[in-house]
């Protein structure tokens, strides 16, 4: 999938000895009527893709916070006022846009860190060894994908509502269920799983691992194994080619998958917004959701925008810039399986 | 390989239990974080579980056993929920990702095409910002599509009435679009009616998906030899000649994967169809996932929730059975 014909090559040596040494390139230019038709098609898609995104970074510099009444795409005010209140105060409640930060990210740095380590040998163990049960075994991690991440919060919502912390006054603490407090005593909840973080991580890298091991699998598949080979005979172990050569291969898809994890991390609303409570464990997504109501109209249209263009913003420059790559990782690994 | 030396005992144990020793961290965590709520949730699916039900879980005295009662209550539509009919919900979800990946695909080859006129201006920079849409988090493409399709200030209705205005009608366009709950084609879809809004969310998904199957389309574009179109240039194939006799035979084993996955991805959209119409008018627009997401997070029904799970499931796999089925076919097509 990945272009790599010395016409398109990045490498400006294969690219100046194209032009120069082959002389089969087709030497037809395009007719100008033509060039310019199709211009004017480009330049037309570009706008309709442009323009929600036009509006909202329009609408993200108006002061005001009611919502235009026309469709409107040129700012006509540049003020960033918007801006300043949502880092200020992002919501109605006592919580700062840092720690709504600190959620997003350490939410979804963590949760592609633990998926990518857990994943990466078994994906190996898939690839490479023919082992007993091999087959059962990796029908058995394909039959969680079928299982969309809303159908799985059910269950987990309710485990990990189970596991608390809770203090049974005079200094003694208690995690249950694994202990109680004396004489059947309830005791405070001080730390409850399900309404934490931690337990929405988890239950988001039970829905991501699955799909890590598939897409490791399928790209580690298409690393040949000569290297590996050549690497028994000059007497490595598995081990050492597992360390020493299949990961350093492996990292620029390693990369990828992560990323992919990342985007759709950071983007997390369904178990998030299912399992939280409490306003300090909310994260970015969440806080757009929360400033949208039911009706248009009750929107801080301004303070909303400026939240989608900070949420939206980052993914947006990586994801561009990393098109490619992202896109063959979908494809090797995600479809072909 | 045939250098070896003699693998003693030891070595060949440590080579048998090897995979599992790397297959042990991620099979500990799956066994403890999906496969055991995967269980779970089959045996709360066969059980009345709501909320008074929380804290004690399966040990609750009032906890009972209903058997398939909820299974049942979802199919034969006993549920106690307004406007819910499972094989019309299911019939929609069907059709919604059937229709969308339709769209999406022709769209995305076309554009992928027009692009890689040789000699194009421009072109990295259209390539970069076409993907915009996919980056952008669901809950603003819904709000701002929402926008749009507003009955009073919104977007659309505005253009229509600029448009209706130069056919000589004066008044202005106020198409609800995402409350009309009447069919504007009435019996398009037999058994499941196809409101405004669905039509509102086609165009809003259009946007937002047609990108994808453009870019590749353009991987796989580039990979055709350009000797190809140069020989038919030779033998006197014109331009459609060309398209339809190489472009698209061998765009074909990538988009086959490529619209099989957008089927996937779209038949569980949950994101922009929660977002933009909830599921509505009278749930015209509920899609499987979002009604599932319904029944646990508003209604907090969690042993009907589960069983929906579970049936959601089997569809899941279907989905798949059949998916493979066309990917398998189209493989042998492409190899033969």
């Amino acid at each position: 999938m990945i272009n790599d014909s010395p016409k398109n090559s990045s490498n400006p040596i294969i690219r100046f000895l194209n032009i120069n040494t082959s002389g089969q390139t087709s030497g037809r230019d395009l007719p100008l009527w033509r060039q310019l038709l199709i211009q004017v098609l480009s330049l037309f898609i570009l706008f309709t893709v442009l323009f929600p995104i036009m509006y909202i970074v329009t609408l993200s510099l108006s002061s005001k916070t009611t919502r235009p009444s026309s469709l409107q795409l040129i700012p006509t005010e540049i003020s960033f006022i918007a801006y300043k209140q949502v880092l200020d105060h992002p919501t109605g409640n006592p919580v700062s846009f840092v720690e709504l930060l600190r959620n997003s990210v350490g939410l979804s740095v963590g949760v592609g860190l633990v998926a990518l380590l857990v994943a990466v040998t078994a994906a190996y163990a898939f690839s490479r060894f023919n082992f007993r049960m091999r087959e059962v075994l990796m029908v058995l991690v394909f039959i969680p994908l079928l299982m969309p991440a809303v159908g799985l919060s059910t269950p987990l919502y309710l485990l990990l509502n189970n596991i608390k912390v809770v203090d049974c006054g005079e200094g003694v603490k208690a995690i249950i269920p694994l202990f109680t407090c004396d004489g059947g005593a309830k005791g405070k909840l001080i730390f409850n799983l399900r309404d934490s973080l931690l337990g929405v991580g988890v239950a988001i890298t039970a829905g991501a691992l699955p799909f890590a091991i598939w897409n490791l699998k399928g790209y580690l598949d298409t690393i040949p194994k000569e290297l590996e080979e050549a690497a028994a005979i000059d007497g490595a172990d598995s081990n050492q080619t597992f360390w020493k050569i299949i990961l350093p291969l492996a990292a620029p898809q390693l990369a990828v998958t992560f990323f992919i994890g990342f985007i759709g991390n950071w983007q997390e609303f369904v178990i998030s917004w299912l399992f939280l409570s409490q306003p300090k464990d909310y994260t970015l997504a969440m806080t757009l959701y929360n400033m949208t109501g039911q009706y248009a109209s009750s929107i801080p249209w301004n303070r909303f925008a400026a939240m989608a263009v900070i949420v939206a913003m980052p993914v947006a420059v990586v994801y561009v810039a990393l098109q490619k790559q992202i896109v063959g990782g979908l494809t090797t690994g995600g479809v072909k399986g | 390989m045939a250098l070896k030396k003699k693998p003693t005992s030891a070595v060949k144990l440590q080579r048998k239990i090897l995979p599992y020793l790397y297959l042990l961290p991620a099979f500990l965590v799956m066994g403890a974080i999906t496969f055991y709520p995967l269980i779970y949730q089959v045996i709360i699916s066969f059980t009345n579980f709501e909320t008074k039900h929380l804290l004690l879980g399966l040990n609750s005295p009032e906890l009972k056993f209903v058997g398939f009662k909820n299974y049942i209550d979802i199919l034969t539509g006993a549920l106690p929920v307004e406007n819910f009919n499972f094989f019309r919900v299911l019939e929609f979800n069907f059709w919604w990702a059937l229709s969308n990946v339709f769209l999406h695909v022709p769209a995305g080859v076309l554009i992928a095409v027009m692009l890689n006129t040789e000699g194009l201006w421009l072109k990295k920079i259209y390539r970069a910002l076409y993907i915009l849409p996919v980056v952008v988090p669901p809950i603003v493409v819904a709000t701002v599509w929402r926008n749009i399709f507003d009955e009073q200030y919104g977007a659309m209705n505005q253009l229509l009435t600029t448009i209706s205005a130069l056919f000589g009608h004066l008044d202005p366009v106020h198409l609800r679009w995402l409350t009309e709950y009447t069919p504007p084609i009435p019996g398009f879809l037999p058994g499941a009616p196809l409101t405004l809004a669905y039509y509102a969310m086609m165009i809003a998904n259009f946007w937002l998906g047609w990108p994808l199957m453009s870019v590749i389309a353009t991987g796989a574009l580039q990979s055709i030899p350009k000797d190809l179109y140069e020989a038919a240039s030779i033998d006197g194939a014109t331009g459609s000649q060309q398209f339809w006799g190489i472009t698209v035979p061998l765009l074909r084993p990538a988009m086959i994967p490529a619209a099989v996955y957008g089927f996937t991805i779209t038949f569980n959209l949950f994101g922009l169809v929660f977002f933009m119409t909830g599921g509505g008018p009278a749930r015209s627009t509920e899609l499987l996932v979002t009604f599932a997401y319904n029944l646990v997070r508003n209604l907090r029904w969690f042993g009907v929730a589960a069983a929906f799970a579970v049936i959601i499931f089997f569809v899941s796999l279907v989905v798949l059975l059949i998916t493979n089925r066309i990917t398998r076919a189209t493989q042998n097509y492409s190899e033969a």
